[in-house]
């Protein structure tokens, strides 16, 4: 928490600058100016293609004006089913993690010895510095009709998922689940004690106060690795292509750079991501996201 | 803040009116008008360096296996250093090129239409090309690699996309394509298939022989007749589908669990799976079938076309050719390289010197709307084949 | 809340089951860099310890490891100078579009990848005419680890009381000096934290690495290239434990280095008896 503080009572203030907008000027100046200006200056190049067209006898981007890529989508159903399918798939994989983040979470944070906390923390680490490409082939191997999930399933009369969508969701879940364990473990380092005691004191159980008091403060940080989850999910295109043969979104902007040279309508379909995540940003924001970060 | 952003929301405006020229280029009927770019009329001393677009395992500098490496000799004899960037497809390929920051590129044919319709290549002038006269007659002045007559580059090598299937969970043993498009096949979900938008190509192909009122001629140019008959046999083959395979890993992985027991393949993953005792075998269909043929094409902005001609004059020297076929898995485009392979088959394997077996295969090409023929510009652009195929897949 | 008896049994099982699910891909992978073969049969048909020593000779996989490496340090480093500069800037003065810098920074991260990368690669070589090589890799993978770095100091920032740096200021301080001896200290796990996070996610980037680099490799685009060559997909195994194996080394030095028990967000848990003026 930071309040407004007038020129020359702060710590900092008689020593070097005099002026509170120079001071916070340029400390942001270096990395707003690459931030703004260039990330966001892309981002809108990106944005000006998608109203452009492909000219089909001759190959060309047509610089005009132009909101054909968008009709497409809208209405051929086939990119209105991926653009559902991708926008349902990162929501199943962010229910997913925060359902199998949570007992791990809570193990660690309220009741581990501070040594056994660090050991998991090291441990829940460990896998991100395994390379995600390896990642995702080790699980097509484990998917194989032969491989070893296949072997483990047969007693049980269980097969592996030949879903893509199945399989897409499994490896998307695996691959971002430290993302979501670790800031909601540092959100339940951040509650109190006293505010669980005090619950218990009233004479609520622990699944109440779980339901009553625990969930309510994590939403923050339930909300801040969301975003990782979800995003990450929204843009994948390399697990979808390793692991199934079902598109999403990230395959089909692939797909269409390229020979294609249909530039326009993949940045048309990329702007659906940016505005579901600037959506989703908002959000989370208001949930307190961006405090738990 | 918020002014920052009407002033994102403003440029995108500006932007989108500011832009608002068109091009079209009207094309002319037969072959299409390709921009006017100067070929090379001598070799002249070497830059120094070179840069290259190549596909994985055609330009061996010793770093993936110390034995395997024809890039190093080269580097010696012309002082021309190679920076190689590797792609995996040919949309890579000519999103690269388009750069203009390389020298010369590894192109298959479905890249190399639109490389020199874009004007990105050069004509290549072969007469400096020393090893040309013993390149096989049948990959000159093809439609991927030649327009009006003039060659815009040296070939490589070429291969063809053959049937495999599983000798131990398939039988009989096919011969023709029915067995992936038929709907009452007995290996349904466990079929293969090229995953491309120019397997379409392969769908007009087979209609070519069972539909021959579709009149298809040439699997690439397709009017919207045969094309909507090819992308509806394509709609009609997905439930038969185990996986489409893009990269020959998967194609490889797919075979040897089990996933899949026959579909389209590259003779060198059936080479890598007996080498590790799965038991398949490949057939060229009677229908024919598609293949690829690579060529080297010199980039029209080269910074180091010296060094690039130098290098399209050592890759087709008979020892690298046999080199880099070896390596690579193909036939070799140089009819010397044959006596230089460390197999003694491998040229037979490959079918390298058998034109019959080459003129049942339709290489890749560019489809553009051009149709290259009489028929003028009511072909379907590769654009469209994208969005189809998009939709095959669903 | 004390969790007791069964909660903790349960909880205890659920771990194990999680850790399970984190760890089995990489079991697969140490079992078949010993694969004798090179298709990934179950159960592998035998083993060997000949990719290893290929992998070794493998100077590609020793070149695109180096190259990761300098990728992953000098973005990391611009991420902690540009992160730390936005974080205190903001955790520490109240100004017009606070909200909107935070919106900004998490941008990079939030937007999918290829986004980020197509719209990165416009901007090089299309409005800035710059040939890509390391430096707009570096450039690129900076812009989504200034976030990483950004989120653990402000989350600090915000817990440590101002009360402190005031005080040393009152007892004659100048700022650098009350930076370096007060506030530095409080948040150099922080930075610990965010700089391992902002180098693992820059070691392993791989698909806005494909539109911001050149020639080279890094270790994602080594690994890409080779999984589509199966004859080097052992080796690609192999490279992968070598890198889990190494990776323990700063993982467990950062843990050692931080005083607490820090997440890779950087908090500490509140001790309710410090009050908090």
């Amino acid at each position: 928490m930071s309040s407004s503080r007038p020129a020359g009572r702060h710590p900092l203030a008689g020593l070097f600058w005099r002026s509170r907008r120079l001071r916070i000027g340029s400390l942001l100046a270096a990395p707003l100016s690459w931030l703004g200006v260039v990330y966001l200056g892309s981002l809108v190049v990106l944005l000006i293609t998608a109203f452009w067209s492909l000219n089909e006898f001759s190959g060309q981007i047509v610089k005009g004006f132009s909101l054909e890529n968008f009709q497409t989508l809208i209405e051929q159903p086939v990119y209105r089913r991926i653009i559902a399918r991708t926008v349902s798939i990162a929501a199943v994989v962010t229910i997913s993690d925060i359902l199998l983040a949570l007992p791990i979470a809570l193990l660690m944070s309220r009741a581990s010895s501070l040594r056994t906390k660090g050991l998991l923390v090291v441990a829940i680490l460990t896998p991100l510095w395994a390379s995600y490409l390896v990642k995702v082939y080790a699980w097509r191997t484990m998917f194989a009709a032969d491989g070893v999930l296949n072997w483990l399933l047969d007693p049980f009369g269980l097969t592996v998922p030949t879903s893509g969508y199945i399989r897409v969701w499994i490896v998307m879940a695996y691959l971002w689940l430290p993302y979501m364990i670790l800031p909601i473990y540092a959100g339940l380092e951040r509650i109190p004690d006293s505010l669980l005691d005090a619950s218990g004191d009233l004479g609520a159980r622990p699944l109440k106060t779980f339901r009553n008091v625990v969930v309510p403060l994590l939403m923050p940080a339930v909300a801040a690795g969301s975003i990782f989850t979800f995003s990450l999910t929204l843009g994948d295109y390399i697990t979808p292509q390793l692991v199934s043969n079902t598109q999403f979104i990230g395959n089909v902007v692939y797909a269409n750079v390229g020979i294609a040279n249909n530039l326009p309508l993949a940045a048309a379909l990329a702007t659906v991501p940016i505005v579901v995540m600037i959506l989703y940003l908002f959000g989370a924001k208001r949930l307190g996201a961006f405090e738990a970060l | 803040m918020r002014a920052m952003w009407l002033c994102v929301a403003c440029a995108i405006a500006v932007g989108i009116t500011a832009c608002g020229s068109s091009n079209d280029s009207a094309s002319t009927s037969g072959d299409f008008a390709v921009p006017k770019v100067p070929m090379q009329s001598s070799i002249g001393a070497g830059e120094g360096a070179l840069n290259l677009v190549a596909w994985a395992g055609y330009a061996e500098d010793g770093s993936t296996d110390p034995n395997v490496n024809w890039v190093s000799q080269f580097e010696k004899n012309t002082g021309c250093k190679v920076n190689t960037k590797t792609a995996g497809t040919s949309d890579e390929m000519v999103t690269l090129m388009r750069t203009g920051r390389y020298d010369g590129v590894s192109a298959s044919g479905n890249a190399s239409v639109k490389l020199i319709a874009g004007g990105d290549v050069a004509p290549v002038n072969t007469k400096l090309l020393t090893n040309y006269s013993n390149i096989y007659p049948d990959l000159k002045n093809q439609p991927y690699n030649s327009v009006g007559g003039q060659m815009y580059g040296a070939p490589h090598g070429r291969g063809a996309n053959l049937l495999m299937w599983r000798t131990d969970k398939v039988k009989p043993a096919p011969d023709s394509w029915s067995v992936v498009w038929d709907q009452n096949s007995p290996y349904k979900g466990k079929i293969t298939a090229y995953d491309d938008p120019i397997y379409i190509a392969d769908a007009a192909l087979y209609l070519s022989k069972t539909q021959p009122d579709l009149k298809i001629t040439n699997p690439y140019e397709l009017d919207q007749t045969q094309f909507d008959a090819a992308v509806a046999l394509l709609k009609k083959q997905k439930p038969l589908i185990g996986q489409y395979w893009s990269d020959y890993t998967k194609s490889q992985s797919a075979f040897a669990q089990g996933d899949v027991v026959e579909g389209t393949t590259w003779q060198v993953i059936a080479n890598l799976l007996k080498a590790d005792k799965v038991p398949v075998a490949t057939v060229l269909p009677k229908e024919g079938s598609t293949g690829w043929s690579d060529t080297w094409m010199v980039s029209s902005k080269a910074a180091h076309p010296n060094c690039m001609y130098e290098w399209m004059n050592w890759i087709e020297t008979p020892k690298v050719q046999a080199q880099v076929a070896e390596w690579f898995g193909e036939a070799p485009a140089n009819s010397q390289a044959c006596q230089y392979t460390t197999d003694p088959n491998h040229c037979k394997t490959y079918n390298a010197g058998d034109l019959n077996f080459w003129k049942k295969i339709a290489f890749w090409a560019t489809p553009t709307s051009n149709c290259r023929d009489g028929r003028g510009n009511q072909c379907v652009d590769y654009s469209k084949w994208v969005q189809a195929w998009t939709e095959i897949k669903g | 809340m004390p969790i007791t008896g069964p909660t903790k049994l349960f909880l205890r099982i659920a771990t194990a089951a999680t850790l399970a699910f984190l760890y089995a891909p990489l079991v697969v992978i140490v079992i078949y860099a010993f694969n004798s073969t090179r298709v990934q049969t179950w159960p592998p048909r035998g083993l060997t310890l000949s990719w290893f020593s290929a992998a070794l000779a493998n100077t590609g996989a020793r070149d695109a490891l180096l190259t990761s490496i300098k990728v992953g340090v000098a973005a990391t480093v611009v991420a902690l100078l540009l992160g730390s500069l936005m974080a205190y800037a903001l955790a520490r003065f109240d100004f017009f579009g606070r909200t909107s810098v935070s919106f900004l920074v998490v941008l990079p991260i939030a937007l999918p990848g290829i986004v980020t990368g197509i719209a990165l690669n416009a901007t090089f070589t299309q409005i800035l005419g710059l040939d890509l090589s390391l430096l707009t890799v570096i450039v690129g993978h900076a812009t989504f680890c200034v976030v990483v770095v950004f989120n653990n100091v402000v989350a600090r920032l915000r817990r440590t009381p101002t009360s402190l740096e005031e005080a040393a200021a009152d007892l004659g301080a100048t700022a650098l000096r009350g930076f370096a001896d007060v506030t530095f200290p409080q948040m150099r796990s922080a930075l610990i934290a965010g700089a391992l996070l902002a180098f693992a996610l820059s070691f392993d980037e791989v698909i806005v690495t494909t539109f911001t680099i050149g020639d080279a490799q890094t270790l994602p685009i080594w690994i890409l290239n080779n999984l589509s060559r199966p004859r080097n997909l052992p080796v690609v195994n192999v490279v992968a434990v070598l890198v889990i194996i190494l990776s323990l080394i700063p993982v467990w030095i950062a843990q050692r280095l931080s005083s607490d028990p820090v997440t890779a967000v950087g908090t500490v848990r509140d001790t309710p008896a410090e009050p908090m003026i």
